[in-house]
Formats: C-alpha cells, structure tokens, sequence
C-alpha cells in the first residue's frame, strides 16, 4: 500500500502544482489589490499584535515584531491546510466525480498553496532581521528541518479530517474553534515559556504547532539549538499519523462520492 | 501484445448506506444510524478486445452507471477486479461539473492532466477542443458563469478530442442544441468506427444500442443477466421490457 502511495504521490504530482497555481491565480485575479494581499494580511496582522500586545500588554521579548510574524507565518499554513481539509472533498465534488485520484492529493494542492503563501511572508520575516540587524547563528541549518515536521503533522492531522469531514455536516464549526483555541495556547503573540514559568515547556511540548513555532524562533531569531528530542517525536507522530491517513483514505475513498 | 483493453473479473460493488451524520443532529436525536450495505454491482465479469462497443442496458437503477464509474476507476470495487491493461479513461455523463472559479481552459488542462496526459499534449489539442466546444471567448471566463448547454459542450469536447483508448459514455448523447448534437452524434459514430477505440455505452435507446454497438450487456439488478452479440441480446431484452 505504500508502494503504491509513493507511486501515486509521484504520478499525481505535477497536477497537484497545476491545481494550486491556478488556485493562488484565481484568489487574487478578482481582486483590487491582487496579490499584495498575500504581502498586507500577514503584515497588518503583525502591526495588531505588535501594538496590541507589545505597548498595551508590555510583551519584553527580543526582536517582538519578527517574533509574532514568524509564529504567525508558521501557524496560518497549518490553520489554513487544517480548516480546508475538512471541506476538501465538497470542494472538489466536480473533480472527483469525473476522474478518479487519491483523495488524500487534494490536501497536496492546498499545501502547496498555502505553502507559497508561507513563502511570501518568510521573505518579509528574512527582510525584517536585516534590518534589525539579527545575528545570525549556524543553528538557521536546523530550520528547515523543522518546516518538514510541521509538514507531516499538518498532513497527517489533515488526512483524518478529510475523511471525517466526507461524513459529518458540521465538523468545520468543530474545527473552527478548535483551532481559535489551539490559537490561543500556542503562543502565537506571546512567549509560552516566559509567561507560564511552571507548566510552559510541558505545554509547549505537547502542543506540535508551540513546539515548531518556538523552534523556529530559537534557530531564526535567539541563535539557539532547538528542543530536538520533542520535535522527533512530533516528526514520528506526524508521519504515523500520515500513514494511518493514507491507509484509511484508500480503504473508504470509493464511497466518498456516493456521499457527497 | 494482447488485444483485451477492458478486463472485468467478478465486480462487486458495495455503498455503505452511511447517513450523513452531524454532531448537532446526532446530540438532539439519540439512536444509532444503522449501517446498512446496498450492493449495486454482483459478481459481473466480461471482457473487451480493442474496438469494441459495449452497450449496457438493463432498468433504471440496475447498476449501470456504477458500472460504468468502476470501469472509469471512480469508485474502487469491493470485490473483484477491473484492469484497463494500461489504457488511458474518460468518462463522459451528464451532470459532471467543473471547477466552479477556474477558466474553461484551466479545466481542460487539469482534467487532462487527471486522465494521464502530460502537459504538452493538451497544449496541442487545445485549440481542436475549443474550436469543437464552441465556447469562443468563454473559453477564459470562469466556468460558473457558463449555461448548462455551455457546460455540457465543454464536458463532451473534451472527452472526443482526447482520444482515450477507453471512452465511457453515460447518456449524453443529447447534448445541446440540435446542431450540436447532430455534430456529437456524428462526431460518437465517427470515433466508434476508428478501429482502436473501446467504447462503453449506457443508453436506454434500443435503436441507438443496435446502430452503434457490436456487443451488449444486460444488468438486472446488479446482476449480469445477458451478454453477448447486440442482435441476440437486444431481442431478449426489447421482448423483456415490452
């Protein structure tokens, strides 16, 4: 079975790009500003929190405003590809009626979009420590590493919802604020390990997106080695969670259509 | 190399009756959706050489059109096998949409690309599908704003210019308007004439089953009752259903 997911996932990778591309072009041709929405929403969202939270609350950390837009960068991918798969199979009723593909391909497409827009706002976070003048520690080789853990536990989290999503009507409420919560306590605007000094490493350990996201801002912007041992077994849950998805969504995806 | 393109061995489909489940609904009324099984498709084999054309026949809801999304590799089969030895699919219904917010064009090209053609090729019977779909400048608009002729026009545009090596046609042989569907139906008789085209057609015209096929399946109830030659066949069933 994993032979032939490796085989599909290669056969049906130049749709997957084709599909996103004419995605990420259709979302913007319509609109005034085209594209610059891509660069405004990110940075507008930054400039609300770092007022918010870094005069109002008096947040201290180093660097705040390239803090918050690194945890917002990292945390939009995962709550964009999350909160779309739930949906992913209505969404694509026309596609999936007409040919057959792994339903799990659809979850492909919109990583790859979300994963440019990801992009763009990397680009401006890399643009803001120049200008800050952040030193740079040889420890940014790890952040890579941990853009790949979060892949897998954004698929892996992704394939289950897309399945459950086929079946019951009102999981996206479910979802929807689930993931506001998850928001919440993953310290997007705020250092969890600062502000909950007993109990902060524990959570950021148990939460995968608090667990990427301090990461990335330790090698990115604090020149430290990030929490190794927690970020593998988040990899390890992640790609077993990928795995079962896959599994599952082969087992049921022929009745997907009926259902829909 | 063999001449056998369609392979279907002992096809059994099954659809979980699954009811639709929400959370809300489920908290308000207890009781469990009982989980019932509907088999569409029992035990049905038979085999295609190159150039044949299948008619399949039988009453509304004996399994015709699952058959057929099986065949299409829409829906997998529980049990069973179907194996297209390789060749290229398309299937043409009615009632199979597109992407709502993508161009005519973009919609050709993924569908493409979903039934196994590279990029390049599609490129270069692009223009032979938009001159055949007479959509003109639609062609670049996004496809919600399409009538349904329009859709439709699109839909069997694509699947004759493509040329699969299996074509799968689910009553649409009344697309659009009478011009159009006199060119479709010319259009259907010319590629089922051309010698390397399996064709499989759904129809509940008698006359049309015997101008155009050279073998026919009977389903009855998801069942295989009949196959063999068009003549034998639909004298059989024409003498059932009157």
């Amino acid at each position: 079975m994993f032979k032939q997911a490796i085989f599909d996932i290669k056969k049906y990778f130049p749709y997957s790009v084709k599909a996103a591309r004419f995605q990420l072009k259709n979302e913007v041709a319509s609109s005034f500003l085209n594209w610059v929405w891509w660069v405004l929403d990110p940075l507008c969202f930054m400039l609300i929190y770092t007022i918010v939270f870094g005069y109002i609350f008096k947040s201290k950390e180093q660097y705040f405003p390239i803090f918050i837009f690194i945890g917002i960068s990292l945390w939009d991918f995962f709550k964009r590809t999350l909160a779309s798969a739930v949906r992913v199979v209505k969404a694509n009723k026309p596609t999936i009626s007409r040919v057959y593909l792994p339903k799990y391909i659809l979850i492909f497409i919109n990583m790859w979009t979300n994963a440019f827009k990801m992009a763009i706002s990397f680009a401006i976070v890399f643009a803001m420590m120049v200008v800050w003048w952040v030193p740079l520690s040889w420890n940014i080789l790890w952040f890579p590493l941990i853009l790949v853990v979060m892949v897998a536990v954004t698929f892996g989290f992704s394939c289950f919802l897309l399945h459950y999503g086929v079946y019951v009507d009102d999981l996206t409420n479910v979802v929807d604020i689930a993931l506001r919560a998850m928001f919440y306590v993953t310290g997007i605007f705020y250092s969890i390990e600062s502000r909950l000094a007993h109990y902060g490493p524990i959570l950021v350990r148990l939460n995968p997106m608090a667990c990427v996201i301090t990461a990335a801002r330790d090698v990115l912007i604090y020149g430290q080695a990030p929490d190794l041992p927690a970020l593998g077994v988040w990899f390890v849950i992640g790609l077993l969670l990928s795995m079962l998805g896959i599994r599952k969504i082969y087992k049921e995806e022929n009745s997907y259509v009926k259902v829909i | 190399m063999s001449n056998i393109v369609v392979e279907v061995k002992d096809l059994s489909i099954r659809y979980r009756l699954l009811k639709r489940y929400s959370i809300k609904r489920n908290l308000l009324h207890k009781g469990e959706a009982p989980l019932k099984e509907f088999e569409a498709v029992k035990g049905v084999s038979f085999t295609l050489e190159r150039g044949d054309i299948l008619g399949l026949v039988g009453k509304n809801g004996s399994g015709k059109s699952t058959l057929l999304k099986a065949v299409g590799g829409i829906f997998a089969p529980n049990e069973g096998s179907v194996d297209l030895h390789g060749n290229t699919v398309s299937l043409l219904a009615v009632g199979l949409g597109f992407q709502r917010d993508l161009s005519g064009r973009e919609n050709i090209l993924l569908t493409g690309m979903l039934m196994g053609f590279t990029e390049k090729e599609i490129q270069s019977k692009m223009e032979d599908i938009i001159e055949f779909s007479e959509l003109g400048e639609f062609i670049d608009r996004p496809v919600r704003t399409y009538s349904s002729g329009m859709h439709s026009k699109l839909s069997f545009a694509i699947a004759v210019t493509m040329e699969t090596d299996v074509i799968l046609v689910d009553e649409v042989l009344s697309v659009g308007d009478a011009k159009f569907k006199k060119k479709s139906f010319n259009r259907m008789k010319e590629m089922i004439g051309h010698q390397d085209r399996t064709v499989i057609l759904v129809s509940h015209s008698s006359s049309q089953i015997r101008e155009l096929c050279n073998k026919v399946l009977w389903l009855d109830a998801g069942e295989a009752r009949m196959f063999g030659d068009t003549k034998t066949v639909m004298d059989a069933y024409d003498a059932y259903m009157s």
